[in-house]
């Protein structure tokens, strides 16, 4: 006869630390993502004892260098982010969603196990590769079709951004469109609707959400990517007025200087603060994207 | 009144409808994988005169407009394997937590939205994270070692997820079965679910890991050089890097023409590493799913 | 049906349930059953699916404190002992009570990992010592003819039929007093059923048994007592025989003679 009465309480010991070790790990995520916020929040700070937050965040000269008055204004790169991204979406958008619909409603199984690893392979392209393609590729060819001395532009690093975008649209919104329930698409059939129709009236606004979420989550993308547009839109600092000017970005203002500036002073501290309205921008785009996934995972179970 | 089961006008515009729909969803995709495959096409033209064994296996030379990229070659894979034994091992044993212990409950929702957080953090902005914690705080200085813990962080949320969806392909009859037998919790996961789970969570391991490799802002200012001679020697030493390289050769260099044709060896190099760990990665993943499958 | 109809079986008591109430959540699963299982005999668990019968035997080596939201009342006791006590030890537990499984889910491993999972999760054995008892659960459970020539080939390999009696062995590699069967014949063959019955029958002579079965056949074959349960309540416990031959309570005679279920 065995008693199941404990004979020490060591093996339970061992057994709640080792689950301690494991959970740990487990929090780590949320201290690196605490921790990234406060070390940014913490090395922006100094620059504000000579720059006021009002000028960081309207005024559109960047020159901290300028040996009378150093200016901190990051407006016209954020204008440059936000040009450069919105040109990528209008591109990525509409192509990812097209892709994506022919993915989960055309492609036989054979064509979709061919397109689906080119497109994770797009994915895998490094960001650097991308930027290289679109200076010595791309830009030559759009200063030949607009005629412009270079065509290092803001339309370069849209055409290269949507690239990176793109895979995150495609396969967002092929997931999206993939947790549509077969009821929906039978029901629709059943009614007479023909396959277009059943796709453009019951499965796209059934997915609606999903493929939002999918659009701002390539817009998270769009917004801190670096080398690309780093190597694809010529770094102008001027405010930007059109899409064949050449712009530089919050990003890749960063990735210029912060190389050449010296450590602790006003300007590196300033760098830091724009990698935090960087931070800040895309933490609240991908959250807003997880709720809305989380909404429809919900709403779809 | 009877009515037809013949196609009809109304029935002809739909299947118009229909027809040019599709054909534009094609359009679509063939001019994503013309574009997908016209680069790696330009990439292979331009690059492959570049490449031999002397680029492959020496130095740069004269101003970096002759020679080879050994450093960088040697520099990512080092920095990458910094990066592995950092995020490998945290990446799973979060995982672990996550589906083998964590219950449903606002902690584990908040690990799970950080994790989902953290992949959508910028690059540069790991990067700026990387200069003060490892190279100004933890005082490591600008080195392979700096770089590699940035790279590793940057990886964790993939290394996590990955790291999950193997755990979760292990049937949930083993855990109960072997709890049945009298083991553990501990004992259950070492013994019946992590042999079953490592392939697969070492396969998102190295998918992560080559995105890692292909990474250039979390590494500029942590780590990687310019041009160095030599390889890195010791944790603290910065070294040269495949992606950085390629940065410095196609835009800062000082005789941009003369080395362009060495920046297109580079990036075919890259872009090589990349595809050859992605597609090794894929058909591991596919043998795995055959296994799985009786 | 409160504790008028409790019916103490001959024999030395091996477990004894008293007013055990099982919640999933708000569910209520098991309500305040009350029975006494005896040494050395089958004991078979029946009723209409859904009734609580695979809760109920999860509840004795406690496989149920896998679901986070199942709470337990009542009090389970195993040759004295509480099993619900907070001092008691989970891996002595389910070394005590075995469980065999409703579907075969034998592991990845081979036909010998197997059967030695449990004793090299315990303690240390040598090499020759884990030969001897693998031999020896395979005999017992009728296995070793048919495998032991391939011993070190995978498990999964095996046909259905031999999966679940290799179930059965490795449970019996432990040497459990009680055996837990949860619909043990469920998924594989009627050619394999009678196998596994016959073991069944065969193991009462050194353990304590009890199985759940939503086959009435099956229980007026292979048991001693048998409980029939209905939406989480004991109906009635009795002999066998007498339940199938002359049950007290009404719906369990429309329940074995298939007016319902």
């Amino acid at each position: 006869m065995i008693s199941v009465k404990k004979k020490s309480i060591l093996g339970d010991l061992k057994e709640s630390l080792i689950q301690k070790a494991f959970q740990t790990s487990g929090l780590l995520a949320i201290l690196v993502l605490l921790g990234i916020f406060a070390l940014l929040l913490y090395t922006s700070v100094p620059a504000f004892k000579e720059i006021s937050l009002k000028e960081f965040l309207t005024s559109t000269r960047w020159d901290p260098t300028s040996p009378e008055r150093p200016e901190y204004g990051l407006l016209s790169m954020l204008a440059s982010t936000i040009m450069v991204t919105v040109g990528a979406l209008l591109i990525a958008f509409p192509l990812g969603v097209a892709v994506a619909a022919y993915l989960s409603d055309v492609a036989s199984p054979k064509v979709r196990e061919i397109v689906k690893p080119v497109v994770e392979l797009l994915a895998a392209i490094p960001s650097v590769v991308v930027g290289f393609i679109g200076l010595t590729l791309v830009s030559p060819l759009l200063a030949k079709i607009f005629k412009l001395s270079h065509g290092l532009t803001a339309l370069n690093g849209s055409l290269m951004l949507a690239i990176m975008a793109l895979p995150t649209i495609i396969s967002i919104s092929e997931d999206s469109l993939n947790a549509v329930p077969v009821s929906y698409v039978e029901a629709s059939l059943a009614l007479g609707a023909n396959r277009w129709q059943t796709l453009v009236r019951v499965k796209i606004p059934a997915a609606i959400s999903g493929i939002i979420a999918s659009l701002m989550l390539g817009m998270g993308r769009a917004i801190g990517e670096t080398m690309t547009v780093l190597m694809a839109t010529g770094n102008a600092r001027a405010f930007p007025h059109g899409l064949l000017q050449s712009v530089r970005t919050l990003t890749a203002n960063i990735a210029i200087e912060l190389g050449e500036v010296p450590y602790f002073t006003t300007h590196y501290y300033a760098l830091f603060g724009i990698g935090l309205v960087l931070f800040l921008m895309t933490f609240a785009i991908n959250l807003t994207a997880d709720l809305i996934l989380e909404k429809q995972k919900r709403k779809l179970k | 009144m009877k009515s037809s089961v013949k196609k009809s006008r109304r029935s002809f515009r739909h299947q118009l409808a229909q027809l040019v729909g599709f054909l534009m969803l094609r359009i679509s995709v063939y001019s994503v994988l013309f574009m997908i495959l016209y680069f790696f096409y330009d990439l292979g033209s331009k690059g492959l005169g570049a490449i031999s064994w002397e680029f492959l296996t020496q130095a740069p030379r004269r101003g970096m407009t002759e020679g080879g990229i050994l450093p960088a070659i040697v520099g990512t894979f080092l920095v990458t394997l910094i990066t592995a034994l950092f995020a490998v091992p945290l990446g799973m044993a979060a995982a672990i937590y996550l589906n083998e212990y964590a219950r449903a409950g606002r902690l584990t929702r908040l690990i799970r939205l950080s994790i989902r957080n953290l992949a959508g953090v910028p690059s540069i902005v790991y990067g700026l994270f990387g200069v003060i914690l490892f190279v100004n705080l933890l005082k490591f200085g600008t080195s392979i070692l700096s770089a590699g813990l940035t790279l590793g962080l940057l990886t964790l949320p993939w290394t996590i997820t990955a790291s999950e969806e193997a755990l979760k392909s292990v049937p949930d009859s083993y855990r109960e079965g072997a709890l049945a037998l009298g083991a553990t919790k501990w004992q259950m996961i070492r013994t019946n679910v992590l042999p079953y789970s490592i392939p697969g969570m070492l396969t998102g391991a190295v998918l992560g890991l080559a995105r890692a490799a292909g990474e250039t802002a979390p590494i500029m200012f942590t780590g990687a050089a310019f041009y160095l001679p030599f390889l890195p020697r010791s944790l603290k030493d910065q070294f040269m890097a495949l992606p950085y390289h390629l940065y410095i050769m196609a835009t800062q260099h000082h005789a941009i023409d003369k080395a362009r044709f060495l920046a297109y060896g580079t990036a075919l190099v890259l872009i090589v590493f990349v595809v050859l760990f992605n597609l090794g990665a894929i058909l591991m993943r596919a043998r795995l799913r055959r296994k799985w499958r009786h | 049906m409160e504790n008028s109809h409790i019916v103490i079986p001959e024999g030395k008591p091996k477990i004894q349930v008293e007013n055990l109430s099982l919640y999933y959540g708000p569910k209520l699963v098991l309500n305040k059953v009350s029975l006494i299982i005896p040494e050395n005999k089958v004991t078979a668990i029946i009723g209409p699916s859904g009734c609580g019968k695979s809760s109920f035997v999860r509840v004795l080596n406690r496989m149920n404190d896998l679901i986070p939201e199942a709470r337990i009342e009542g009090r389970v006791t195993m040759d004295g002992e509480n099993i619900y006590d907070r001092d008691v030890d989970l891996v002595a537990l389910r070394k005590k009570v075995g469980l065999v499984f409703q579907k075969p889910n034998p592991f990845p491993k081979s036909i010998f990992d197997n059967i030695a999972y449990g004793l090299r999760i315990g303690n240390h054995r040598s090499r020759a010592e884990l030969e001897k008892i693998v031999e020896k659960s395979l005999r017992q459970a009728a296995l070793w003819g048919e495998v032991k020539d391939r011993l070190h080939q995978n498990a999964l390999k095996l046909s259905g039929g031999q999966q679940q009696r290799l179930c059965i062995a490795r449970a019996l590699a432990v040497e459990p007093e009680i055996i837990l069967f949860d619909e043990p014949c469920s998924a594989i063959d009627p050619i394999a059923t009678a196998k596994v019955e016959e073991l069944i029958h065969q193991l009462k002579q050194d353990y304590t048994v009890v199985i759940v079965t939503h086959n009435m056949q099956q229980a007026a074959r292979v048991s001693d007592y048998t409980a029939f349960l209905w939406l989480g309540e004991l109906v009635e416990y009795d002999r066998t025989d007498k339940i199938f031959t002359n049950p007290a309570n009404k719906m369990t005679e429309d329940y074995i003679t298939g007016r319902f279920g």
